[in-house]
């Protein structure tokens, strides 16, 4: 459903996104992962919109996404990582607006709120102002916000950041509920085992090359392979290495800012 | 352009700007309320009115026949309220700026006044102290005192008993004075008519004040405002002024939002949207326009209500320039959008210029007591134009033809901000 061919993106000197390449398909949830600066923002912007890359491309059903009205980006849909919200507005309007900005309107607009809205659990909360809302039904509104015009491809960007378990295993609940709808998710996270539990394949990327493109048994098995594995980390069950683990093989001790 | 995505931007904007009641009273009642103050200060005087009186000090310590026509001519004049003291008071209380000037008239002033008036003897010198912060009073103070001077002065060597004296003294002392034997002459001629004078006309031989020298002109002043029975209403330009000002702040808010859009994420989620980057600005600049023009006329609604300003000039005139001084206000907002690289330094630099802008624009005080080469070079500010279209529009009362150049110069500074603000907007999101 989407592809991503030799993504290359420079901000001046810096080689932000070098080359990547890798494929969604419809029901799957792929997982962005890689250290702080590693290129995963910059590729998922690529792919929204947001920025124009340097070289490569981004296909849609195998169709080239190109320039801002491209109504190929209806089928996209992003959920960014900061709280996309306007607090002074209540929930109700903030997706009318947005959905708006998708060209929906009349009743095809309020069938989807109530959908997006009974989908992460707030239908109660609709007409209420989003600045009353707790941390954890905002990152779920976040999430309506982004599934409001029916996107096929889903951009997650870290949408779980500060919510308590609660919230966090509702938006869960909800990914798996996309999944199960056919939805194409891409999923970025520092948080290993959401990778672990939510993710069909995993994409590691480190300095703007993706460094590992696999489910997370295959990676288990090549990082087991190399001896990556310490003691502490086998556990119960073959391969017994943790997402963790994979991911600090692949891409190093070192700190990253 | 989407104009249905343009809409969804405007109604939005609206509604964030009309959700916080608060904020809505402030943006509109803050103008008001300057405006009000400005206006009450420079309205001037109508025709019912009379002016606001200097307060000066007067010190007498001559009490000749002069120096107490000085004195009374001072405490008759329209302009001043005259108050008398010592010289260490008068002196205390200019500087306490209680006052703005104290004159201390010295004893024997009448007299050596009198005796310079026709011969080339010391002349006696009067004291005016005063307060330096009051320059333009001042100003005043020292232009009518010459009037008064020479009123009494020359009424009293003319027509009164002392100065039929001084110019017997005067007449007796020619022969020793140091000057040519011609021009001795002359000044005995004119003193011997001065006496001739005095001895026709008894009544001025009486004291009566008829003689003298006096102004040799009266003034009809007309205030040139939209008609001969039309007073100016200064605050008319008092609330273009200080709209105009609130319209720049409200509309820097605007770009400061798009700022703040942009760091909370909002601005990502918007451009991931199937939405022109030409609809995105003209939405935002719809719904600048529209607050401003909210703004602007509830702040001229409310002058015309309680103050009585009225457009008397042409009223497609005023709603002409009243929205292109709402379009080039939210072009400027986008400005600060395109410019700005956080919501804290693009707020600390906007108040900088807008008030440079607004003050060069007469908002504040008028133009014309700036120099000759600052009033051309407001040209250049937007501001100008927009109090000058409005001041045109409302007490000037002026046509349709006084829209036409501040409508246009506007629209030119709108499409240049709004060119500016397109060529340098930051779109890339990372």
């Amino acid at each position: 459903m989407l592809d991503i061919k030799h993504l290359r993106k420079s901000f001046g000197p810096l080689v932000a996104v070098d080359d990547v390449s890798f494929g969604l398909a419809a029901g799957q949830l792929v997982g962005l992962l890689g250290p702080n600066g590693a290129g995963k923002t910059t590729t998922v912007s690529m792919i929204a919109g947001l920025l124009t890359p340097d070289g490569g491309e981004v296909l849609v059903e195998g169709r080239r996404l190109a320039g801002d009205t491209d109504p190929a980006k209806r089928r996209i849909g992003l959920v960014p990582q900061d709280l996309a919200l306007y607090d002074e507005l209540t929930a109700r309007d903030n997706l009318r607006f947005f959905g708006a900005l998708f060209n929906l309107t009349g009743r095809a607009l309020d069938e989807a709120i109530a959908a997006a809205m009974a989908l992460v659990e707030l239908s109660d909360r609709l007409t209420d102002r989003v600045k009353t809302f707790s941390g954890g039904m905002k990152r779920r509104l976040n999430l309506a916000v982004g599934l409001l015009h029916d996107p096929d491809i889903l951009l997650l960007d870290e949408p779980t950041v500060g919510v308590d378990p609660q919230s966090r295993n509702a938006i869960f609940d909800n990914l798996e509920t996309l999944k199960r709808r056919g939805k194409a998710l891409l999923y970025t996270t520092h948080y290993m085992e959401e990778a672990e539990r939510l993710a069909d394949r995993i994409v590691v990327i480190d300095h703007g090359k993706v460094i590992a493109d696999d489910t997370l048994a295959g990676l288990q098995s090549r990082v087991a392979a190399i001896g990556g594995a310490r003691p502490k980390d086998r556990g119960e069950g073959a391969p017994g290495v943790s997402l963790e683990t994979v991911f600090l093989t692949l891409t190093g001790r070192s700190l990253r800012d | 352009m989407a104009i249905r995505q343009m809409i969804a931007m405007v109604r939005k904007d609206l509604q964030i700007f009309f959700s916080d009641h608060r904020a809505v009273i402030m943006s509109f009642a803050v103008p008001i309320a300057i405006a009000s103050f400005f206006g009450s200060i420079f309205s001037g005087p109508t025709r019912n009115t009379e002016p606001a009186k200097i307060a000066i000090i007067v010190v007498d310590h001559d009490e000749s026949p002069i120096s107490k026509a000085i004195v009374s001519g001072l405490q008759q004049d329209r302009n001043f309220k005259v108050a008398t003291t010592t010289v260490e008071q008068a002196r205390d209380t200019v500087r306490r700026g209680r006052t703005a000037a104290a004159i201390v008239i010295p004893k024997g002033f009448g007299d050596a006044a009198g005796l310079a008036l026709f011969s080339r003897r010391e002349k006696p010198q009067l004291d005016v102290v005063f307060d330096p912060s009051r320059s333009t009073e001042v100003a005043m103070v020292r232009g009518i005192l010459t009037q008064h001077v020479m009123e009494a002065v020359t009424r009293e060597m003319f027509s009164g008993p002392r100065g039929r004296q001084l110019v017997d003294e005067t007449l007796a002392s020619v022969d020793s004075m140091p000057m040519p034997a011609d021009r001795k002459k002359l000044l005995r001629d004119m003193l011997g008519s001065v006496q001739s004078f005095y001895q026709q006309d008894q009544s001025a031989a009486n004291g009566d004040g008829g003689g003298g020298l006096t102004m040799p002109y009266t003034v009809r002043e007309e205030p040139m405002t939209a008609g001969s029975n039309i007073a100016y209403n200064g605050y008319a330009h008092s609330f273009a002024g200080m709209g105009i000002q609130f319209l720049f702040f409200a509309m820097a808010n605007l770009g400061i939002e798009v700022l703040l859009e942009r760091q909370r994420g909002l601005w990502k989620r918007v451009r991931s949207a199937p939405v022109s980057r030409v609809t995105l600005l003209a939405g935002k600049t719809l719904s600048g326009t529209l607050v401003a023009l909210m703004t602007l006329w509830v702040s001229f609604g409310f002058a015309m209500i309680v103050f009585g300003v009225r457009i008397q000039g042409s009223v497609l005139g005023f709603v002409g320039v009243s929205i292109a001084c709402a379009l080039m206000a939210a072009t400027f907002g986008l400005l600060v959008a395109a410019l700005g690289n956080s919501p804290a330094t693009a707020r600390g630099i906007t108040t900088f210029a807008i008030l440079i802008m607004v003050m060069l624009g007469g908002a504040w005080v008028p133009s014309f007591i700036f120099p000759a080469w600052l009033q051309t070079a407001t040209l250049v500010v937007p501001a100008r134009w927009a109090v000058d279209g409005l001041d045109a529009m409302t007490w000037r009362g002026i046509g349709l033809s006084g829209a036409v150049g501040p409508v246009l110069a506007l629209l030119g500074f709108a499409a240049l901000f709004a060119a500016i603000a397109a060529a340098r907007f930051k779109w890339e999101e990372a």
